[in-house]
């Protein structure tokens, strides 16, 4: 976009009704985080619950005819798994059939409603008001009021922390959450007295906070403003991974992927089977997994070890009687995990790889990989992208970046930085500026460039740029003279080429007989490049007697209708030259195949 | 927005480049590809903004927008079979070593082709479908064992070693090598046949791609290279998958140690199998190649058509040495002819100038006696003497040249006045050239 008007936004002010107090929320199948942005200087923060979590389990559990949220829920898990509901976001707007019943093996399970069209649990809400008497029936609670519940709750924990009774809220989901999800979703939020402005996607309400972040910060570069960025949200039950072109700050998705059985909930199992073998060898025929509440503990456990190696180098698993009153203890170091779980972490980076091929991108196209999601913080997951990566690519985790926002907080946070950009827009607007016909805009297939010495090209506008757009470039004339403009259009190649091998496997050709003993070592290295070349001419343009040492700009408007406008010009020299490149024929389906 | 700076030079402008203004369009940008832009952050809300400026959008530009743009989520799962072999959801768990994995996930189509991305596909679509809490659901019987056998399936499948153990002897996978007599039967069948062969021993190769068998066009280096590929083949295939299960703890260390060496040999003697087994293949494949025929012939054809072409070079170089000599001494010839006949020519030329000349010299002499031998009155025998010795004597000093343009001024003069001038003109044109005395022609003086 042409970055005019930044930081202009100038709201259209609500003309009636009550003013909306908004935040950010994430509310995921495993945690939520409520974050607000500050009033003062305009960053994002995340508020904690009233017990001090800023990641609240999403899960409420009923003991005795008391409601637990957060954390004190997630604790009743060993004791009342029946009476205790977790992983519902995923349930929203699905019928029976749709949904995965897996995640919540260990707790309430979630059953048909409305004859199969939604899905509840069922569970002893209330308990007798005597001791002793017969209990009430259980109540079916669908997972459209179970969200209701928790949203209340995370309502009120802002409510009370940020002393104004919040009714409002950005909140965060999926890439590829559906349009009858996002509808049950906001009728759960409406019902808990939370009006949603906007639901944005997870992985962009987190690149949306990173490089707020940046901003703050003044660490962002000029050439920082054209990226290509991965994000990866990395959660308890799933991962999801967005491929984003950000232009100037605009972002669009070119390509997702998803796990639905890939998390946080993978690495816990590694730690457990690991525990569970180990007290096996200790107490025969006492497999702490073929038991409920032992696996329970043991599950609870394995993540806060799972949770402590991300900063130490090691910790301990310690359960109380963890069958038949026995203690258990066991100390893990991270280079055990990391071992452990190997095949796991090759999932995570083989999962976002994937993305950017789905993208049709190379590895080597990608600037930044932003990680987030709770399982973010674990550091083999961003080393292991680092080596996979080519070196230009930048990964954004805290092991790897220690000024990287915590990845928990991430999604939250960009959502209570968007919440606060439209909380003062009318409903009408905000409704309008999410439509299609808003946001559904032409993108450039090729870079724009200019043709220079031995052939190249170098980039001004690059592909997947949205029109219209304004780019300007400038290069040095060393010599001064007359010079030529050619601007073209370029497209991106990998070049392959071979690493010199040392002379002793120069013979290598002739022994073919023995190639079993060949293996990939005296292959030659490959070593991948990545280059641009000009692929189509679109105008040349005479500059004229450039003082020596001088500098030539070049100003590329492209208009929303595809045209051209060209300036160019020396640096600090009169005139110019101005041309027009007309638009090409206008296709009615420009999208692409 | 900052400037990009660029870090390159640019070309010196062309000789003779021009353009007015110093400008030409010469070409036109790409179609473009219609995206949804991500609704958030404050630029895009300024996208929005000049996007939405005064205007308000028809429901039609609306749908036109949601059914333009390129979709980034989609989700259809039609490549995976729904309808599971009665038998099949009959399994036991335990059995999982003989199950048929891809069958399983409703992925027997593809086999080693299911990318990862499919096999996670496969396995979300039969989980819904097959978790136990659906069969209680549905009042069917507690029974989880076809989930187990999907989660063992999906198990094995995602995990690129174990998958490779799986499909290094996965049967249905495997194409037998067609039967001499069915490539022969028609031609072209040795493409058809052999190629699923040689597609699916491709699997195992640690090189990829594969190069491909190719048809009657492909040339005599690709099939080369198809064959030398497949004769110096590079196989991760590998046999642990059939291993024997090796006793837990509880039996003895020897036991235990037993049964590891019985399975690393029979690893080892499947293997070496395999390599015999894949080298008769290509052997079979080869000698029923009639592309390896027909270059050979081709290469007997080549060797003859050589010595031939070498003949008929040398043939050829006789005969071009013969066609010179006669060409030489046909130029000879003809330049003798040429010489004798450019003589006769200028001996004939000469002789009509000679005649032109005389025919000249004539009329000259004829204009002395029109000019009335130059005297205004009845010319006396004298005088008629003098002038026509003097025209003669003019007629001496002219050449041919200048005679014939004497004859032109002559030619249609009748006046006698005129016709004395004209004498008198070249008299005085020949005195100032040097070729005659000032008085020498007494009668045109
Ligand atoms: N410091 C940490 N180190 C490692 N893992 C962590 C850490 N903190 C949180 N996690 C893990 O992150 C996961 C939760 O991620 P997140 O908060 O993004 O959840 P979510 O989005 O609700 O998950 P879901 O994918 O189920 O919707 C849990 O598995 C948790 O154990
Ligand atoms: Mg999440």
């Amino acid at each position: 976009m042409s970055g005019d008007n930044t930081g202009s936004n100038s709201p259209e002010p609500i003309e009636n009704g009550p003013k909306r107090n908004a935040i950010g929320i994430s509310f995921g199948n495993s945690y939520s985080s409520i974050a607000y942005t500050n009033a003062v200087d305009g960053k994002a923060e995340v508020i904690a619950d009233p017990d001090g979590d800023r990641q609240i389990p999403s899960i409420l559990s009923y003991v005795g005819g008391e409601e637990f949220t957060g954390a004190q829920a997630k604790a009743q898990i060993p004791r009342n798994p029946r009476n205790t509901i977790a992983h519902v976001r995923d349930y929203l707007g699905k019928s029976f059939k749709e949904i995965d019943p897996s995640p919540c093996q260990a707790v309430a399970h979630p059953v048909e409603h409305d004859g199969g069209k939604t899905v509840a649990f069922v569970v002893q809400e209330k308990v007798s008001e005597e001791e002793g008497g017969p209990q009430p029936e259980k109540s079916t609670l669908t997972v459209q009021e179970v969200s209701t519940r928790l949203l209340r709750r995370l309502r009120s924990s802002a409510s009370d922390y940020l002393g104004r009774d919040v009714n409002a809220a950005v909140i965060t989901v999926p890439s590829d959450f559906s349009d009858a999800q996002k509808s049950a979703l906001k009728a759960s939020a409406e019902k808990a007295g939370i009006e949603v402005l906007q639901f944005i996607s997870e992985p962009i309400s987190a690149l949306l906070a990173f490089d707020a972040k940046i901003q703050q910060s003044g660490e962002g570069q000029p050439s920082q403003q054209d990226k290509i960025v991965v994000v990866g949200d990395l959660g308890g039950t799933r991962s999801d991974v967005s491929v984003v072109a950000s232009r100037n700050g605009v972002y669009t998705t070119l390509a997702t992927a998803h796990d639905y059985e890939l998390g946080g909930v993978t690495l816990d199992k590694v730690l457990i089977e690991y525990a569970a073998k180990e007290f096996l060898k200790k107490n025969k025929n006492k497999d702490p997994r073929e038991n409920e509440r032992s696996l329970a503990k043991l599950t609870l456990e394995a993540e806060a070890v799972k949770k402590a190696l991300s900063l130490g180098a090691s910790a301990s698993f310690s359960i109380e009687s963890l069958i038949d009153g026995i203690d258990f203890s066991l100390s893990v170091n991270r280079t055990r995990f990391e071992l452990l779980g190997s095949k796991v972490f090759a999932s995570f980076t083989r999962l976002i790889e994937g993305a950017v091929q789905k993208a049709d991108l190379d590895v080597l196209d990608i600037d930044e990989i932003v990680l987030s999601g709770g399982t973010s913080h674990t550091p083999k997951i961003a080393s292991n992208l680092q080596s996979h990566f080519p070196e230009s690519t930048v990964v954004i985790a805290p092991s790897t970046t220690p000024s990287a926002v915590n990845p928990s907080e991430l999604a939250a946070r960009g959502a209570a930085i968007q919440a606060s950009l439209i909380s003062e827009f009318e409903t009408q607007d905000i409704v309008e500026n999410t439509e299609a016909v808003v946001t559904v805009t032409p993108h450039l297939p090729h870079a724009i460039g200019l043709v220079t010495g031995d052939d190249q090209f170098s980039v001004i506008v690059p592909p997947e740029t949205p029109v219209p757009v304004r780019r300007t470039a400038q290069i040095a004339v060393k010599d001064g003279g007359d010079v030529l403009i050619k601007l073209a259009e370029g497209v991106r190649e990998i070049k392959v080429t071979q690493e010199e091998k040392p002379a002793t496997n120069g013979k290598k050709d002739d022994d073919d007989d023995e190639d079993d003993e060949d293996d990939e070592d005296d292959e030659p290295e490959e070593i991948r490049s990545k280059v641009w070349k000009a692929n189509k001419p679109l105008a040349e343009a005479a500059i004229k007697g450039v003082k020596k040492g001088g500098k030539v700009e070049v100003q590329i408007n492209v208009a929303a209708d595809l045209s051209v406008t060209v300036v160019a010009r020396e640096v600090g020299g009169k005139g110019g030259v101005r041309g027009t490149i007309e638009a090409g024929a206008v296709q009615q389906n420009g999208s692409a195949a | 927005m900052a400037a990009i700076q660029i870090m390159a030079t640019l070309p010196a402008l062309p000789d003779g480049w021009s353009a007015e203004k110093d400008f030409k369009a010469v070409g036109k940008l790409s179609q473009p590809t219609n995206r949804a832009l991500e609704a958030v952050g404050h630029h895009y809300l300024a996208h929005a903004r000049r996007r939405r400026h005064k205007r308000t959008f028809s429901e039609d530009e609306k749908i036109q927008a949601q059914e333009n743009v390129k979709k980034v989520e989609k989700d259809d799962d039609d490549d995976i079979d729904d309808n599971e072999d009665p038998m099949l959801l009959q399994r036991e768990a335990k059995d999982w070593k003989t199950q048929d994995h891809y069958a399983i996930l409703g992925l027997q189509k593809y086999r080693w082709r299911a990318s990862e991305d499919q096999i996670k596909r496969a396995h979300r679509k039969k989980v819904l479908k097959h978790h136990p809490d659906k069969k209680a659901a549905a009042g069917e019987e507690e029974n989880d064992q076809f989930f187990k056998c999907i989660q063992r399936a999906t198990d094995i499948l995602l995990d690129p070693v174990k998958r490779r153990q799986y499909d290094s002897v996965d049967e249905a996978a495997e194409r037998e090598p067609p039967s001499k007599k069915d490539v022969q039967k028609k031609p072209g069948n040795f493409y058809k046949l052999w190629r699923p062969v040689f597609e699916s021993e491709g699997r195992f190769s640690k090189k990829q791609p594969v190069p491909q068998l190719g048809d009657d066009n492909s040339t005599k280096e690709h099939v080369e290279e198809f064959y030398n590929f497949w004769y110096a083949f590079d196989s991760w295939r590998s046999f642990e998958y059939l291993d024997e299960d090796v006793p837990d703890d509880n039996e003895s260390r020897d036991q235990k140690r037993h049964v590891e060496r019985k399975n690393n040999n029979a690893r080892k003697k499947r293997k070496n199998e395999d390599v015999q087994r894949l080298r008769k293949l290509v052997d079979d494949a080869l000698a029923q190649d009639e592309r390896i025929k027909k270059f050979r012939q081709e290469g007997n054809k080549e060797k003859n058509k050589k010595r031939l072409e070498k003949e008929a070079a040398e043939k050829a170089a006789k005969e071009e040495a013969q066609r010179k000599k006669e060409e030489e001494e046909k130029a000879a010839a003809e330049k003798a002819a040429a010489e004798k006949s450019a003589k006769e020519d200028s001996k004939k030329a000469k002789e009509a100038a000679k005649n032109a000349a005389k025919k000249n010299k004539r009329v000259i002499r004829g204009a002395a006696k029109d000019g009335n031998y130059f005297t205004d009155g009845e010319a006396s025998p004298g005088q008629i003497d003098g002038a026509l010795n003097d025209t003669d004597a003019l007629i001496t000093k002219l050449d041919n040249e200048e005679i014939a343009a004497l004859t032109a001024k002559l030619q249609g003069k009748t006046d006698k006045a005129a016709i004395k001038t004209v004498f008198q003109e070249e008299v005085k044109r020949l005195v100032e050239a040097g070729k005659a005395k000032d008085g020498e022609f007494k009668t045109l003086a």
